[in-house]
Formats: structure tokens, C-alpha cells, sequence
């Protein structure tokens, strides 16, 4: 064989080689091809459902206790099996509601206050109401010693449920009620610097330890009295002149310095393009600043500044409050309305600055108001359930004070303040100034027919410069606020701050 | 009710010394925390097994999460004998056992060399429905169990139909032909459940052929795009596709649509390795769902239950606020097995059997089982990597996303992660359909990997 041949036999074995490693190398690449595609898609699947559990995780963490607490779970019916009801306290630890058990071992929800809290802490039986409602698995769970709920468990026996402690003052809930007495209305009280609800009251009531047998005649209504109605978050009412807080606070916002230099002389009535208003009672009230028109509460005067409003910044104002809106609460409240808006005519623009027209607020919501000025401006969302604690008195959860955030300047709750004061020191609320502290508020007068029959308004806060209490009172179809919701007023600062 | 006459049974045996229920209500109590405990363990394993080389460990391994398994089932039934005393508990207990026994063995003996972690998951998941469906409804377990075992043992002959028929590749447009007939099958002799036209009867049972044309339709697929992806070819493949999910929609069976849409997706994705493809495919889902959500009122309840369930908790909210109070209620423990009030979720036995879990074995429990499903979808994705064959590979990692997507549905539905759509839970819920398809399609995936192994070293 020569040299040269066996060389080529070398090539060709080495070229064969070559080829054969390239195919090789192209299988392998072919094998491969869509693999890095592959692999993205399973990145997107596991992150996916890594996001899912993430969101389980958060779910059972954060949400479920809310979640859960709801009419439509029927699941209280299980947990009640194993557990007897929690009690509920008022703010001083009287109690409100708690379960006892008979001789027979059945067990039955008593409420030691009959009616007074039959609104606010509401009811077990016929659909539950109230905190009872609100807090129905938190009293359905015992936070008691782990090994003593086992023990009861093996004993066939339940473990105590945990207790609710809210923020209501029973002392000023029981003076409240008797305060306004035979009256229909509602009550509301609140601590500016937190939200707490230290009164919410209604009226007509019903006693919840009897609701059982009462409850025909309660749904019936013969009377008309909806006393299965919360009038404390669910009534609407004219604001009357309480309104004016409203009014007042956007002509200074828009008048910045100017609204000192307001003056108006009032005769007791006036025409606005045709729309005639009268001041309560024909009275006139004569040469007027704002402070004045405020503290008497002119309506003449009222009327004309509500004439050169800007309307579309008077209902951002009011909504910026919550007109319009569904407040969060944690419990059944309506929404209160503010209906202006540019294509408003003149004649509802006055009428509605003088708190009549198609306005409509709740009790709870005017306190809400009234709280925020009290509070420099800021407003804090009410609350009713301060903790929860188990058997032993250790705190489960605790509530803590929410802000839904500066409403209005610092400064614009400052005026309003000594707006306020006036009303006490020389205008409408004057029964309230022999205090041993100050007192701040805005009466009002609704009417709410044609026979001028008017639902009397309180709505204020103690002591003036350093508020503890803020309430909104509306005694139904009484008369004047200063006659009918001040004297409850009255009783109830005394009660609370002595 | 059941378990008042229980507690009376016990009475009449042994009188006023029930040391029965004292000792029932000690291990309802006690079984939940090892019952979560055991499956942490195993779902751990399922993560872990593939650290290191040692192959006897590994062994180990699966025969510890075998026994975890055979445990599990034994507490369960143990309660739920104990929560009724009804003999037939102990029989479904025994058949379960046996069945759970047969196809741990008989499976890697004609599966040879395939993933025994797959294997377990399969099992594990089969018998935790079995548990909850037989808590549920005993008729309802009864058939279930049928199910699975007749189609357990079909599976044994999988591996050698697909060793015979090695050109499953060549009938790409028949398999369209096929699956677009079955799906059309059911405007002729439908019939409308749970609002949706997606059944048909034949004898007493009730069928979703939607399930079956599933697996057809990856076949397609994955046969016609294996062989060219050639611009034309795509888009010819495409309408077709888009043809299926048609069907699905005018059904109103919108999981069944959105399996196929997202499945034929990624098969055209990893097909083509072309991201236009699949970012105009998403885009046109997309413009798509805004359509069909203001053309469709069921699909407009659907999304309102989702993004506000408590607002309309009397009508479309219904069903999803009721799937989540059962897992609140739970808790991260569950109530105990018979403990809760899984019935008062609707369809509890099939689509919302997850939350039915949550809730009486806790939620820890559901993230458990959510993990393993996980660990099913990333041992089929490593079988589709390591396939040679372009149209292997391509069914494979179809048959994955279908199994996988579907979970995300179903569990995401049921918790409020995404809208609900109605779709069940692979191997978990109760449904022969269901069952059926889904042990086929673990069977062809395993199957395939077999065949490509021995293709490979001949």
C-alpha cells in the first residue's frame, strides 16, 4: 500500500468523524430545542402558584376572621356546640350580654340592660344584630389554656367562649335613655380623639330577652315604630340647621380672611330670586357678621351665603366628610345624601344651606362631623368593640383607633370651633354655658312637614378646648333643638365629664 | 344526625361507660395535627428525594411516603368508621387498601424505570378523595372507587399500545377530526348541568367528553407541530385549535375553553420558540375574554362573584363566599374529620372539594396539597426534557399544562385567587370523567418516557 493511499484512508476516516460528530452534536441540539422554552413556562407555573399559596397564606392570616363572621356562615351553629357564647362588657366592664345556663342545661342570652343597649349590643335570636352580629365568631372561639379546652373536650363539656369588650359607657348609655325618655330619636356619642362609640342609642326600642315572643308585634308595627330600626346609623334626617356647620365651613374656606368681613342685616325674612325664607319664628335678627348669623342661627343670613356658593367645591367639601358615600363601620348604616350639584335652581341651593331641601344624614354620621372639628380636623372611624380578651382576661385582639384622614385645615376646624362656642355663649345653646367647662355645639330645627312640626338637633362637644365627648342627639318631632336635645345634651356631659 | 345514633349505639353496647367516645373524640381531635404533621413529611420527601446520587436512599424514600400514605388512610377511615360505626366504612376501607396496594405494585412492574414519586402522588391524591368523597356521600365513593380501578387496570395496558402503535404521530388531523366530532357530539345529545352543556348520557352515566377530547387535542397538537412549523402550517393548525375552544365556549364550559387555549399556547410556544406567537395568542385570548365577558351574562357572574362575592352573597356570590367560610371557619387545623359543614358548600364532592379539605383537615393540610401537585407538574416537566422525540416531548409537556392549569382553576377558583370556572380537581374530585381522564394521562405521559428510553438505547 503506498503512503499516499493510506493517507487518504486517514482523511476519510478522519472526515468521517468529523461528520459523525457534527451529527451527533445536532441530535443532541435537535433533543434540545425547546427546552429553554420549556423551562420558562415552568418558572411562570411554580411562581404562579407560589403566588397562590402566598395568597391562601395571607388569606387565613389576615382576612378569614372577617370573612367568617357572617350571616350567610352557618357554621356559628357547629362552633356553638363546643363553645358557650362570650360575654359582652360595656367600656367599665358592666356586662352587656352573657349566656346562662339553666338547671337543665339548657342555655339562654341574658342582657341585663333590657332595652337600653338593644340597638347597639342588639340581639342573638331572630337574626342577629349589633355587636352580637358584628363579633358572633369572635365570641364563638375560646382563646382559653389550650390543654383545658382539650380537657373539656374530652369531658363532652364546652369551653368558655371569648369575652368582647367594647367601647360603651354604660353610665352615659343609661342616662342617654333616660334622657330622652318617651321621645322617638336617637342618641350618639363619641370620643373625638379616637372614634370611639361611647352611646349609640334608638328609639323606640324593644327588650332583646323577650324578643322572642314579642317578635309578631314587632314586625307587625301597628304603631309605626320601628323599633327593630337602628335610628342611630340608619335614620335619615333634614340636618337642620346643624347643616350650617356645612355651609359655614365652605364660605370661610372659600372667603379665606374676607369671611370676617361678612355682614348681613336680617328682618326675619328675605327673598332669594323669588324663594322666600324666614328666620325661626319671624324673628329678625338685625345687623349680622357671620359669627353672629351662626351663633343665632339666622337663616336669612344663611340663605344669602348660599346664594354665592360654589356649588361643585360646597358638595366636594361635602363629600369629602362622607355625604354620599357608604362609611365603613362595621355595622348596618345608611348612606347620608347631599343632592346639589351645578344644575341645582336657586330655590333648593337655599333651601339646602339652611339644612332643609333633600339633605339627609344620620345621627351617627352628624356626630361624625361634629367629632372631626372637635378633633382639629381630622376625622377618626367610629368604633364600637374596644378588645377581645379570653377567660383568663388576656387581650386577643386588640382594636386600635383608625383615622380616615385630615378632612378639612387645622386652622378651618379652629374657626368652626369658636363658631361653635358662640352658639353656647350668646346664640341659640346658651342653656349650656353655666358649665364649670366650655361647651361647644350647633342647635337646629328640622322640619319635616308642612304643619312645620320640626325634629329638634343637638349636635356638640366638651369641653371646648380640649374635647372629650362629642355628641349628636335628635329627639323625633319635638320642637326646637335648644328646648328638647339640649337639656339631654346637658345630662350627658354632666354624667360623662362631671 | 349519623352521628347522634352513633352516640346511641355506643350507649346500648356499653352503657353509661363510653369509653368509645371518649376515645373517638381524643383521636378526631388528635388525628388532625398528625394527619397534617404526616403529609408535611411526605410532601417534604416529594422536594428532597432528588438531592444526591444514592439510589438505595431513594428507594427508601418512596417506600417511606408509601407508608405515610397507607397511615393517612388508616386514620381517616378509622374516624369516619368511628364518627358513623357503619360497617360499610371498614369495606370501602379494605377495597381502597387493596386497590392502593395493586397498582403500587403492578404499575412499576410494566412502567419500568418510571417515576415512582409520580406513582406515589397519583395514589396519595386518589386516596385523599377517596377519604373526603366517602365523608361526603357513600354512593358517590362507591363509584368513584369503581372508576378508578377499572381504569387503573386499563392503564396497566397503556405502555404496550403505545409500543405498538409508534406512528401515534401520523394522525395529526384525524385526531382534530375526532376531537372536534366528540365536542360537537354534545349539541346533539347534550345535556345542560350545572349550566353548563357540556354532558352527554349513555346507559346511567353521565360523561364530559370535553375530558376525553383533552387529551386528543394534545395529540393533535402536538403531532402536527412536531412535524413543521412553517408559518402556514401554524396558522392552519391554529384555526383548528381555535375551533375546539369554540366549541367549549358555546357549551358555556369556560374551564374546558381555557385548558385548551392555554395548552395549545405553550405546545406552539416550545414548537416554535417563537415568543410572537404566544404574546399574540395571549393578546387574543385576552380581547377575546373581554368579549365573551360582555357578551355573556355567566361569565359576567362569574367575575362578579369573584371581585365582590359579599355584596351578592344571595345570588352569584353564593357559591365562592360558601367555599370561603368553609376554609376560614377551618382554620389552619381544620375542624376534624366529619366535623364541619362541607355539605353546605355546593358541589362540595367535586369542584369545591378542595375548600371541603381545607376545612376539616386545615388549610395547612391544602397547601400541602398543593405542593405535591406541584411536585406531579415539575417530575412531568422533567420527563419532557428528557424526551428525544420532538412529538414525545411536545405531548408531554402538553399533557403537563393541562394537568397543572387545571389545578390552578380549580383551586385558584375556590379560594378567590382568580374567577371560579368551574372545574374539577385531577384525581381529587369526585367524577368518572375526571378520574378516567386524568389517570390516562398520567399513564401515557409515564408511558412515553418508557418507550423513549428503550428507543433511545436500541
Amino acid at each position: 500500500m503506498s503512503r499516499k493511499s493510506q493517507k487518504e484512508i486517514e482523511n476519510v476516516n478522519q472526515k468521517d468523524k468529523k461528520s459523525r460528530r457534527k451529527a451527533e452534536k445536532a441530535a443532541r441540539k435537535e433533543e434540545r430545542r425547546g427546552n429553554a422554552q420549556v423551562l420558562i413556562i415552568t418558572y411562570c407555573v411554580v411562581a404562579v402558584f407560589l403566588g397562590m399559596i402566598g395568597y391562601l397564606v395571607y388569606f387565613m392570616a389576615v382576612d378569614a376572621d372577617e370573612v367568617i363572621n357572617n350571616p350567610y356562615n352557618k357554621r356559628q351553629e357547629l362552633l356553638a356546640k363546643r363553645i358557650v357564647r362570650g360575654t359582652i362588657y360595656s367600656s367599665d366592664k358592666k356586662v352587656l350580654a352573657k349566656t346562662e345556663k339553666g338547671k337543665d342545661g339548657s342555655e339562654k342570652r341574658y342582657y341585663p340592660y333590657n332595652d337600653v343597649f338593644c340597638h347597639a349590643v342588639g340581639r342573638v335570636d331572630n337574626s342577629m344584630t349589633g355587636v352580637e352580629l358584628s363579633q358572633c365568631y369572635p365570641l364563638l372561639t375560646s382563646h382559653s389554656n389550650p390543654l383545658k379546652q382539650l380537657i373539656n373536650i374530652f369531658r363532652g363539656e364546652k369551653s368558655q367562649g371569648d369575652s368582647v369588650i367594647t367601647t360603651l359607657d354604660a353610665g352615659l348609655q343609661k342616662t342617654a335613655y333616660d334622657a330622652l325618655g318617651g321621645y322617638k330619636g336617637a342618641v350618639v356619642a363619641l370620643e373625638p380623639s379616637t372614634g370611639k362609640i361611647l352611646t349609640m342609642l334608638s328609639k323606640p326600642d324593644y327588650d332583646p330577652n323577650t324578643v322572642l315572643q314579642e317578635w309578631d308585634e314587632l314586625v307587625e308595627d301597628s304603631e309605626d315604630n320601628s323599633a327593630l330600626l337602628n335610628r342611630a346609623t340608619q335614620g335619615l334626617y333634614p340636618p337642620g340647621s346643624t347643616f350650617k356647620i356645612m355651609t359655614a365651613m365652605e364660605y370661610i374656606m372659600e372667603n379665606k380672611e374676607m369671611y370676617k368681613k361678612y355682614r348681613y342685616i336680617c328682618d326675619g325674612s328675605d327673598s332669594f330670586e323669588g324663594n322666600n325664607i324666614n328666620c325661626y319664628g319671624g324673628e329678625s335678627h338685625g345687623a349680622l357678621d357671620l359669627k353672629n348669623s351662626f351663633a343665632k342661627s339666622c337663616n336669612t343670613s344663611f340663605a344669602n351665603i348660599g346664594v354665592g356658593l360654589n356649588i361643585s367645591s360646597f358638595r366636594k367639601l361635602c363629600e369629602r366628610f362622607g355625604f354620599n358615600k357608604k362609611i365603613k363601620l362595621g355595622f348596618e348604616n345608611n348612606k347620608s345624601s347631599f343632592v346639589l350639584d351645578n344644575k341645582s335652581d336657586k330655590g333648593e341651593i337655599v333651601q339646602t344651606a339652611i339644612g332643609q331641601g333633600k339633605t339627609q344624614i344620620t345621627p351617627m354620621f352628624n356626630a361624625m362631623i361634629t367629632s372631626a372639628l372637635a378633633n382639629n380636623g381630622e376625622m377618626m372611624r367610629p368604633y364600637i368593640v374596644d378588645h377581645t380578651e379570653n377567660e383568663a382576661g388576656r387581650v386577643v385582639k386588640q382594636y386600635n383607633p383608625d383615622s380616615m384622614g385630615q378632612i378639612v385645615d387645622k386652622s378651618v376646624a379652629e374657626i368652626m370651633k369658636r363658631l361653635m362656642k358662640e352658639v353656647v355663649n350668646s346664640g341659640t345653646g346658651t342653656s349650656l354655658s353655666g358649665m364649670s367647662y366650655r361647651v361647644a355645639g350647633k342647635t337646629g330645627s328640622a322640619e319635616f312637614d308642612e304643619e312645620g312640626t320640626s325634629h329638634a338637633w343637638f349636635v356638640g362637644f366638651a369641653p371646648a378646648d380640649n374635647p372629650k365627648i362629642a355628641v349628636s342627639i335628635v329627639v323625633e318631632g319635638a320642637g326646637t333643638g335648644s328646648q328638647y336635645a339640649i337639656p339631654i345634651a346637658k345630662k350627658m356631659f354632666e354624667e360623662y365629664l362631671g | 344526625m349519623d352521628k347522634q345514633k352513633a352516640a346511641q349505639k355506643l350507649m346500648d353496647i356499653f352503657g353509661d361507660m363510653n369509653f368509645i367516645g371518649v376515645f373517638h373524640s381524643i383521636l378526631v381531635e388528635s388525628s388532625k395535627y398528625i394527619i397534617i404533621f404526616l403529609f408535611a413529611i411526605y410532601t417534604w420527601h416529594c422536594f428532597t428525594v432528588f438531592i444526591g446520587k444514592d439510589k438505595d436512599r431513594k428507594e427508601k424514600v418512596y417506600k417511606k411516603q408509601k407508608r405515610i400514605m397507607y397511615i393517612i388512610h388508616f386514620i381517616c377511615s378509622l374516624v369516619l368508621f368511628l364518627n358513623s360505626l357503619d360497617m360499610k366504612i371498614l369495606v370501602f376501607y379494605l377495597l381502597q387498601l387493596a386497590f392502593l396496594i395493586f397498582v403500587g405494585k403492578a404499575y412499576p412492574y410494566v412502567y419500568e424505570g418510571m417515576s415512582k414519586i409520580v406513582l406515589n402522588n397519583m395514589l396519595m391524591l386518589l386516596m385523599i378523595g377517596f377519604i373526603m368523597i366517602e365523608r361526603l356521600s357513600l354512593t358517590n365513593v362507591t363509584r368513584q372507587m369503581m372508576f378508578a380501578a377499572g381504569i387503573s387496570l386499563v392503564g396497566l395496558f397503556i405502555p404496550y399500545l403505545i409500543e405498538k402503535f409508534k406512528y401515534f404521530d401520523r394522525f395529526g388531523w384525524f385526531y382534530a377530526v375526532i376531537g372536534i366530532l366528540l365536542l360537537a357530539l354534545v349539541f346533539v345529545i347534550g345535556k345542560e348541568m350545572y349550566g353548563a352543556r357540556n354532558w352527554i348520557k349513555i346507559g346511567g352515566f353521565a360523561l364530559q367528553p370535553s375530558e376525553f377530547v383533552k387529551i386528543i387535542f394534545v395529540f393533535f397538537a402536538a403531532a402536527l407541530l412536531a412535524k413543521s412549523t412553517e408559518f402556514h402550517d401554524v396558522v392552519k393548525v391554529t384555526i383548528v385549535a381555535a375551533i375546539h375552544v369554540l366549541i367549549l365556549v358555546a357549551e358555556k364550559d369556560l374551564g374546558a375553553a381555557l385548558i385548551f387555549f392555554i395548552t395549545y399556547l405553550v405546545i406552539l410556544y416550545v414548537a416554535t420558540q417563537n415568543i410572537i406567537y404566544f404574546g399574540a395568542g395571549l393578546g387574543a385570548g385576552m380581547a377575546a375574554a373581554v368579549i365573551a365577558y360582555h357578551l355573556f351574562t355567566h361569565v359576567q357572574n362569574r367575575v362578579i362573584a369573584w371581585r365582590d362575592p359579599w355584596s351578592t352573597i344571595a345570588k352569584q356570590g353564593y357559591q365562592v363566599a360558601q367555599s370561603l367560610f368553609a376554609i376560614g371557619t377551618g382554620g389552619w387545623f381544620g375542624m376534624g374529620l366529619g366535623e364541619g359543614m362541607p355539605n353546605k358548600i355546593p358541589v362540595a364532592e367535586s369542584d369545591f372539594i378542595f375548600s371541603a379539605l381545607c376545612e376539616e383537615l386545615g388549610a395547612f393540610f391544602g397547601i400541602c396539597l398543593i405542593l405535591v401537585e406541584i411536585s406531579c407538574f415539575i417530575m412531568f416537566i422533567n420527563i419532557s426534557l428528557k424526551m428525544t422525540r420532538r412529538f414525545y416531548k411536545l405531548t408531554a409537556l402538553g399533557l403537563s399544562v393541562e394537568y397543572v392549569f387545571q389545578v390552578f382553576l380549580t383551586i385558584g377558583g375556590v379560594t378567590k385567587f382568580i374567577p371560579s370556572t368551574g372545574v374539577t380537581l385531577p384525581l381529587v374530585s369526585y367524577g368518572g370523567s375526571s378520574v378516567i381522564s386524568t389517570i390516562i394521562l398520567f399513564s401515557i405521559i409515564q408511558g412515553m418516557y418508557v418507550l423513549d428510553e428503550k428507543e433511545e438505547s436500541s
